[in-house]
Formats: C-alpha cells, structure tokens, sequence
C-alpha cells in the first residue's frame, strides 16, 4: 500500500487481529489510523474487537485449577496415587 | 533436556519416571482442564478429555523429541481428543450448528456496530457476563474453537498453537481472525442490549 492510498473497510477487515496484536508495520498503522478517523463503522469494530479479546483474556488470568475430586480421581485412574503430592 | 518453563525432566519421564509424570499431571492438568471445558461446555467430558490426553502423553512419551515445548505437546494431544469429542457428539447437534459449520470459511463482514467499550467495567465482571462470554465461544465451529481457546485463552504464540494443530501459520491467523470475528459480533449484540437497558 503506497503512502497516499487508504485501505478500503474490506482491506482493513483482512488486517485486523494483526493490527490488535501490534504485528503491522509503523506504515500501515498510520493508514488504518488514517482510515478510522474518517470512518467510524471501523473504529467502532477495532475497539469492540480489542475490547472482545481483552475481556477473554482476563477471564483466562485466573489461574487454571481443577477440583479436588477430579485430582483424585485423575492419579487413580492414572495409577499414579503413590505420588501425589499433598 | 527438560520441560524450560516448569523444570520437568523429559529424560525422567522417557525412562518412566512415575514421580515425575506426577508433577508433570500437576503442572498441566489445570490449563489442559480449562481446555478441555471451553471446547466442550461440560465437566464429565473435559475430565474424559484430560484423562485420555495423560495416557496418551505416558503411551507416546518416547516418540516425543522436543521439537516442541513440552506444554505444546500436551496442549497437542489434548486438542486432538477434545475435537474427537466433540465430533462424536455431532449427531446430537443442532441444525443451527451444522449451518454454522459449513460458513466456517467465510470472514463475516460486521453487521454490529454498536460501541459498548464505554459499559462500565462491573458489567463485564457479572455472572450473566462471564456466561455470555462462554455461550458465544461454545457457539464458534469447533475448528475455530480451538484456534481462539489456544491463542486468546491459554495465551499459546501463533507458532507454538500452529504447532499444536498441525496447521500452517498462515491458516491459524486466518482461523483466528475468523473467530474473534464473530466473537466481536456475539458479544456487541449482548453488550449492546445491555448498553440499551442502562440508558433506558
């Protein structure tokens, strides 16, 4: 894309999780960015869209446990009881 | 040669080190879990699911050359029976379900175009929130499930989950940009009504 050329709302849809992931060059920010202020049905769905991938992420930052039962269970069907650490 | 993150011995557990498969299954068996239940939306399966993928990582220890980290191996194996699963149960699946299965190839173009980001922050934290969250992951084709769990959830790099899937680079982005696509559209249209309930 050359520096005068604006991406289409199709072009910018197909660079959109690398664009949240921070992956484009510093060029092609600058035209998305350039594209949104004018366009707003864009700027709503990138922050929408962050927003919809922060919100999955926070619910992973609780640390990822099972139950008790299920740990039990687990090492005894693994024939592993022997070696659990309590 | 061992396990970098979490110190397991790869040495120890090829010669069959029953001590060390047992911090092996306490190290994993929580990420594996959480898995293995968004993939399937219930508790009996992803116990299924993360009791075959350790048998399966005690059969096929030897065949594992650490090309991979450990934790992507596991993660591997555990994908592998989680999408088994689900591909049993599709005869109980509905016919909304199978649309959605045959339009997993197509980047939806959005149709929501509501900004909800300026709820505020309570409302994302709510029980119905968090349920909202896990009925839209649960509605994704199942191809794409695992692509998002494994990327956006359990925070895999997009190497490291084309590794787990078996899938180029290329297709896992793509397959990415696909789901929170469509999660974006899901969750503007509860967050929206919410947005709507709150002026109201």
């Amino acid at each position: 894309m050359s520096e005068n050329e604006q991406p289409t709302c199709q072009t910018l849809l197909c660079l959109l999780s690398d664009y949240v992931d921070g992956e484009l060059s510093e060029e092609l920010c600058r035209e998305i960015e350039r594209h949104t202020a004018g366009c707003d049905n864009c700027r709503v769905v990138i922050d929408t869209l962050r927003k919809t991938i922060s919100l999955y992420r926070a619910s992973a930052a609780e640390p990822a446990e099972i139950s008790t039962e299920t740990r039990d269970h687990l090492f005894k069907t693994l024939n592993l009881e022997d070696y659990m650490q309590h | 040669m061992s396990d970098g993150q979490n110190d397991i011995s790869i040495e120890a557990l090829r010669s069959g080190d029953k001590h060390e498969f047992a911090r092996m299954v306490d190290t994993y068996s929580g990420p594996l879990y959480r898995l293995a239940l968004k993939m399937l939306g219930n508790e009996p399966d992803a116990q299924d699911v993360l009791q075959n993928t350790f048998l399966k990582a005690f059969q096929h220890i030897r065949e594992f050359e650490g090309r991979s980290k450990l934790s992507t191996w596991l993660y591997r194996i555990a994908s592998n029976e989680a999408l088994m699963m689900v591909r049993k149960r599709r005869p109980e699946t509905n016919f909304t379900d199978t649309v959605q299965e045959q339009d997993e190839d197509q980047i939806l173009d959005p149709v929501q175009f509501t900004d909800w980001c300026c709820l505020p922050e309570e409302e994302f934290l709510t029980s119905e929130s968090r349920a909202a969250l896990d009925r839209a992951v649960q509605r994704l084709p199942e191809t794409l499930r695992i692509v998002f769990i494994l990327r956006d959830i359990e925070g895999l790099s997009i190497q490291e989950t084309s590794q787990a899937l078996n899938l180029s680079e290329s297709a896992v982005k793509t397959r990415l940009l696909r789901a929170r696509l469509r999660l974006r559209e899901e969750l503007s249209s509860y967050f929206g009504e919410r947005l709507d309930h709150l002026k109201k």
